[in-house]
């Protein structure tokens, strides 16, 4: 190489760019700006619908806008009823789906053997969460207000009393909510556990670890997080969804105490009650001289509520990943 | 589980089928008491299959199904209720190292106390014991709180060879154990295995005919899920074994 003068390596640089590869970088970076692009266009909406309904629910928010109960049809108070509502909403399915959806999901991954039967129950449980809400809405009138309440009634109710009487409510409106979150718990819990790697279980099971045993000692500790976020994520559905809920007991209006404990736990099982999707469905179309500001109070608070809820499934999920244990 | 006379282990016209695809082709052998037993043969030859008879984790493989039978202290395997019980006397160690999400403690801890064993001196013990023999007790023995699956793969095959020592087992499946494995530390675990063989029975599935040749009693050459040959290791690696088809492939003319 030492035969090769100076001025001659620095014509033929071997490292420089062909034609070809001049192009190809250009339309790499061109590509690049392009998606990055579309992801912008993808964040600008998100952001203008955030400002424009916190700018125009600022006159109202306020701690006391949480705490108080609507009044006047919710043109005044606050949000207090509907918000405690959603909360005891929220818990009562998750009551139902949780336990359900997690034993399903740990039957269905590791215990079922494949075959047609395991393959039937998957397109089924696929299938179910792609069924729209409202026919979720549907079905829970049919299954649990039309068919279940009246057998409630007949064992649990005194004919002459009609205060004992079960009513579409707390109970029939959790039930459908779970039924509609039931296939996303199954599948994000199989995710969950798919995700612990079969060599694990095969490690297992050739020390004479019996199939529960391997569940519980390896296979679950190291998706228990998994399972949790798929949980939280199904609360934010359960916490926006006005169709499930619309003719399965929420109501538009309900007294509930202004102080006690009866306002932490206003609401029974088997009566009607208010919830945030109900109460911003209404008030924002059916109920006439509803200030502006009280209409994007409420959905403010809602979009707040699942935007929390949510980012604690993120955190979760980022932490998750930080401890990975293999 | 005394010496009774009869071979330890006994295949007894053993085939074995993935579905429609059949693996093994009607085995017959005996593996006498604290002997060892070299498995050789190409890849597909069904040697991974003959190990997952023994402790039937074949079950466990879906479609998967296996005729004849093996007897184990001339006790039919299949006569076992539960093969949990079977796998536990049969400590097992596959090609690719497993450490379990757990603290190396934990690691070789874990069968024992699936068993119910839960003494702190018990298991300080056995952990203790079995880390040394699978020669990785001087590498962790400060730092047995740390994660199993941190180690390096060569100290996570150690590892699963540990666990598989944890329970005491009466028979020993290696297969392919030292591939992750450096020369060194190969040559004192076979140095160890030496030792064990007093106490237990050891099957040896290897790739390295001269590992077979430097440990195994007997050599069995598997090919294409027939038994091809099954001789004292000196006649496979002599100059006349049985079968052609051994000579070619331990001298590497095969094909």
């Amino acid at each position: 190489m030492s035969a090769v003068p100076n001025s001659t390596m620095a014509s033929t640089n071997p490292f420089a760019p062909s034609d070809f590869e001049r192009t190809k970088f250009r339309r790499a970076a061109i590509n690049k700006w392009l998606m990055l692009g579309f992801c912008l266009i993808l964040v600008i909406p998100l952001v203008l619908i955030l400002f424009d309904i916190f700018k125009k629910a600022a006159p109202v928010l306020s701690w006391n806008y949480l705490w108080d109960n609507p009044v006047n049809k919710g043109k005044e108070g606050g949000l207090w009823a509907p918000l405690i509502g959603t909360f005891y909403l929220v818990i009562g399915s998750l009551v139902f789906v949780a336990p359900v959806g997690i034993l399903a999901g740990i039957y269905l991954n590791e215990y079922a053997k494949e075959g047609w039967i395991n393959r039937i129950i998957s397109i089924t449980v696929t299938s179910l969460a792609g069924v729209p809400s409202i026919v979720h809405g549907l079905f829970g009138l049919g299954a649990f207000v039309l068919v279940m309440l009246p057998q409630f009634n007949r064992f649990f109710a005194d004919p002459t009393d009609s205060s004992t009487r079960w009513q579409a409510g707390l109970l029939t409106a959790s039930l459908t909510i779970a039924v509609m979150n039931l296939p996303v718990v199954v599948t994000s819990t199989r995710e969950a556990l798919g995700a612990v790697p079969q060599a694990f279980r095969e490690a297992c099971w050739n020390l004479g670890a019996s199939r529960w045993q391997t569940i519980r000692t390896i296979v679950l500790p190291n998706s228990f997080s998994g399972i949790l976020t798929g949980i939280i994520l199904v609360v934010s559905r359960a916490a926006g969804e006005t169709a499930p809920i619309l003719f399965t007991g929420a109501t538009f209006f309900k007294f509930i105490a202004d102080e006690g404990w009866d306002k932490v736990f206003p609401y029974s099982l088997k009566e009607p009650f208010m919830a945030m999707s109900m109460h911003l469905n209404i008030i924002s179309n059916q109920v006439s001289q509803m200030p502006e500001s009280m209409k994007y109070g409420c959905a403010a608070v809602l979009i707040a509520l699942i935007l929390t809820v949510n980012s604690v499934a993120i955190v979760l999920r980022v932490w998750l990943r930080g401890r990975k244990r293999w | 589980m005394t010496n009774n006379g009869h071979p330890h282990i006994q295949f007894r016209n053993v085939s074995a089928h993935y579905g429609r695809k059949e693996v093994l082709r009607k085995i017959n052998f005996d593996v006498p008491r604290n002997s060892v037993l070299g498995v050789i043969g190409p890849a597909n030859s069904g040697k991974t299959t003959l190990l997952k008879i023994i402790n039937r984790t074949l079950d466990l493989v879906g479609g998967a199904r296996f005729d004849g039978d093996v007897l184990i202290n001339n006790e039919s395997i299949r006569a076992i209720r539960d093969p949990n019980a079977l796998r536990r006397r049969i400590g097992m160690v596959f090609p690719l190292p497993v450490g379990l999400p757990l603290t190396i403690y934990e690691n070789v801890a874990y069968a024992p106390r699936r068993m119910g064993i839960s003494g702190k001196a018990e298991l300080d013990e056995i952990v203790e014991r079995c880390l040394r023999q699978s020669v990785l007790w001087d590498e962790v023995k400060d730092r047995l709180s740390m994660l199993g699956t941190r180690l390096s793969g060569g100290q996570q095959q150690r590892l699963t060879l540990a666990r598989a020592l944890s329970l005491s087992p009466e028979i020993l499946c290696l297969d392919e154990f030292s591939i992750a494995i450096d020369p060194v530390t190969t040559m004192r675990i076979e140095d160890v295995l030496k030792e064990l063989r007093k106490n237990l029975t050891i099957i040896l599935v290897t790739n390295l005919v001269q590992q077979a040749r430097r440990l195994a009693d007997h050599t069995l050459f598997l090919w294409r899920g027939d038994l091809v040959e099954h001789s004292p290791t000196d006649l496979v690696f002599s100059e006349k074994p049985k079968d052609q088809r051994t000579y070619d492939y331990v001298n590497g003319v095969f094909g």
